[in-house]
């Protein structure tokens, strides 16, 4: 058990953890500013970034195609703008036409191109491949401390790790700014906070959690990342300090069970295959903010009447 | 090739496919109207996620039942069903947490969509029934649509641009003031169920056409896109109709002519193809229109500036001013005035007078307050009121030099 589960389930379970991780630092943020949907539509803007970005460089490179959906996420913050600002459009629509044209353009590109001779298709886009990246070298839990093989690791695992740990320090950081331009815009500003500035740069960090966490596991885990935990988190509790924390804590549970429920689940009820570990932990994220939603000390709004 | 698909004469089936997705993309483009009127567009973006569950159930439960588990209806059916249980849980946790609507939307969508996900992952390890063909309902196909499936997709079409037509005037007045239809005897919640009803019935007829991730865009795109296009309801919603259906149409009727042009993005991007020709080139909201509005303006106002500076004998030296006088005629290129110039800096000049008394008239004070200051005065007051502020004008001795 213990070799097989360091080869086959340890690296997967770290880049779901980190991977939703990363995600819901700054999810916790975009859902107090009512726009959690920003989440939605990078991860389908990814798809026409990673699919230029192959074009490009010719390779899969991850390097090309991060930077690719990093240019796409920027293309469409920036499309979407444009859109409600010249066409006087409210933000919801603008963004339902900017992504879904993004998206679609993505497909047909990726249809036009001869991608066959590469991993690159859309249901990987949308639902990732966790379970492939396994670590081949692994012989044991002693290979943690063996150099040879821990040159072997997916090259999605340091990825993902540095981009957890910057979502990190950017909270931590720019915790106080976040938290009062958050919450009282006209206050931070008349303290000297440029608002503006605040925000843009939150997009752009959602942006690089959406792109590093797509490459490791598809846009659905995203999705449900940069929304569920801190959802749930914001039904726990009234301050930010303890809803962060409880969105990090819900969002390490529903990679753990999810991966473990995806991949051991099924064996355990008798079937001989694994099912999607993405869905899975999608699922389990959800199931975790309906509890949240049922029984959750803080669930109503303040001031609303106990029964709703 | 493409002439011969846009004209219908690409076979019996491929017809059929391109009506059928007309149809649709008249009501969804009607449909949606009424959704973003109600600035509740991304709605639709849970609705559309929550229907794969449902596909990936029903097919399961038909392939149980020993069948192959693609019967297009039963598989919307199903799609129905979950479309309209991730309903119930958006509106659920909007009114009984205090989650606002954009976390429920985007919680829904991607909770129902994980799941669906993992089913299809079920149905591939299970090995029953022909799940190929089962991930176009992501991206929509066309192609090798079986003859009853298109049937079954143009006559559903058919009835939901009906169900619209039938709709139309009570949604319309419940998205723009729902407090007044309430108070005119509507009752909103039911409207707004059946609005509901409606973008799921088009979400799920577009499901093999256009697939789930992109029909939202057939719902939201054509509505932005005829919002430029006119500010009165009716003619919006007619707008968002024909482009629906001309973006439904075409899209159908291209990807139809090669097997590279998948069906959902094509439609979607003759979409937004039609929405960048209305921003750019509407009348009305244009942009064109209103740059060319704006310097319109700005030509009218640096006239205006540059007569009253002849007026008062001041130089001109702005460039742009002064050539906009000589190219009317009004000055010669070294800023001397022409005959006519002075004529007209004159009346301009008295205008300006005579809108100084009228200001200082009551009478004439929510006329005063709406002046931008270009028009001619003739064109806002009467002869009479004219003549009245001449009189008031000499007796002040107020005037123009």
């Amino acid at each position: 058990m213990g070799a097989e589960f360091v080869m086959l389930s340890l690296v997967p379970i770290l880049i779901g953890v980190l991977a939703a991780v990363a995600c819901a630092l700054p999810g916790n943020f975009l859902v107090l500013r009512r726009q959690a949907l920003i989440g939605d539509a990078i991860s389908h803007v990814v798809l026409p970034g990673i699919v230029v970005g192959f074009l490009l460089s010719g390779t899969v490179s991850s390097w090309a195609m991060m930077a690719g959906a990093a240019g796409a996420a920027v293309v469409a913050v920036l499309l979407i703008e444009l859109i409600r600002r010249l066409g006087r459009i409210e933000p919801g629509a603008a963004m339902g036409v900017a992504f879904t044209s993004m998206f679609a353009f993505g497909v047909l590109l990726l249809e036009q191109s001869d991608t066959s001779s590469v991993h690159l298709d859309v249901q990987h886009a949308l639902y990732g491949n966790l379970e492939s990246l396994i670590w081949v070298e692994a012989r044991g839990w002693g290979s943690l401390l063996d150099p040879v093989a821990l040159a072997g690791l997916p090259p999605e695992l340091p990825r993902i790790a540095i981009v957890a740990a910057l979502m990190l320090v950017f909270t931590v950081v720019f915790w106080r700014p976040l938290k009062i331009s958050t919450f009282d815009e006209g206050f931070a500003r008349v303290l000297g906070m440029r608002t503006n500035l605040i925000g843009f740069a939150l997009v752009i960090m959602a942006a690089v959690a959406a792109v590093a966490a797509f490459d490791a596991v598809g846009s659905i885990i995203v999705i449900a990342m940069f929304i569920c935990p801190p959802a749930a988190a914001r039904l726990m509790t009234n301050r930010l300090e303890h809803q962060v924390l409880w969105s990090v804590a819900f969002a390490i549970f529903s990679a753990v069970v999810g991966y473990v429920a995806a991949g051991y689940g099924p064996l355990w009820l008798g079937a001989d295959d694994a099912v999607s570990a993405a869905g899975m932990i999608a699922t389990v994220s959800g199931l975790v903010l309906a509890i949240a939603a049922l029984y959750a000390p803080h669930r109503h709004r303040s001031g609303a009447p106990a029964d709703g | 090739m493409l002439l011969e698909a846009l004209t219908l004469q690409l076979g019996y089936n491929a017809t059929l496919v391109a009506i059928g997705a007309a149809l649709l993309g008249i009501a969804a483009g009607a449909a949606g109207t009424f959704l973003f009127l109600r600035k509740r567009a991304l709605v639709s973006d849970a609705i559309s996620h929550s229907t794969l569950p449902g596909v990936g159930l029903a097919f399961l439960v038909m392939a149980a039942l020993g069948g192959d588990g693609r019967h297009l209806a039963g598989l919307m059916l199903g799609a129905a069903l979950t479309a309209g249980a991730g309903l119930l849980a958006m509106h659920w946790l909007t009114r009984h947490t205090r989650l606002a609507e954009d976390a429920a939307i985007g919680a829904v969508l991607s909770v129902f969509f994980g799941f669906g996900v993992v089913l299809l992952t079920v149905i591939q390890t299970v090995s029953i029934g022909r799940p190929a063909g089962l991930a176009d309902f992501l991206l929509g196909a066309t192609a090798g649509m079986l003859f009853g499936d298109a049937v079954l997709i143009a006559v559903a079409g058919a009835l939901a641009v009906l169900a619209v037509w039938t709709l139309r005037r009570p949604m319309t007045l419940v998205a723009f003031d729902a407090g007044f239809a309430a108070a005119s005897g509507i009752d909103v919640r039911r409207v707004d169920l059946a609005m509901m009803g409606l973008v799921m019935a088009v979400t799920i007829i577009g499901l093999k056409v256009v697939g789930l991730v992109l029909i939202v865009a057939l719902l939201i795109i054509p509505p932005v896109a005829a919002r430029f296009w006119s500010d009165r309801s009716d003619r919006v919603l007619g707008i968002a109709g024909v482009f629906g259906g001309l973006s439904g149409f075409i899209g159908a009727a291209v990807s139809a002519t090669a097997p590279a042009l998948p069906t959902g993005p094509i439609i979607v991007l003759t979409a937004f193809a039609l929405f960048t020709l209305s921003m750019l080139f509407a009348p009305g909201r244009g942009l064109l229109v209103g740059w060319l509005r704006h310097h319109r303006q700005q030509r009218r106002i640096h006239l205006r500036q540059g007569l009253l500076a002849i007026a008062q004998d001041l130089p001109i030296y702005e460039r742009y001013t002064l050539n906009l006088l000589v190219r009317a005629g009004l000055a010669r290129p070294d800023g001397v005035p022409t005959e006519l110039g002075r004529l007209r800096a004159a009346k301009a000049c008295r205008d300006e007078s005579r809108w100084a008394i009228a200001r200082r008239m009551h009478s004439h004070e929510a006329t005063v307050s709406r002046y931008d200051g270009l028009r001619p005065i003739e064109m806002v007051l009467t002869e009479d009121e004219i003549r009245e502020i001449d009189r008031q004008l000499a007796e002040a001795g107020e005037g123009c030099a």
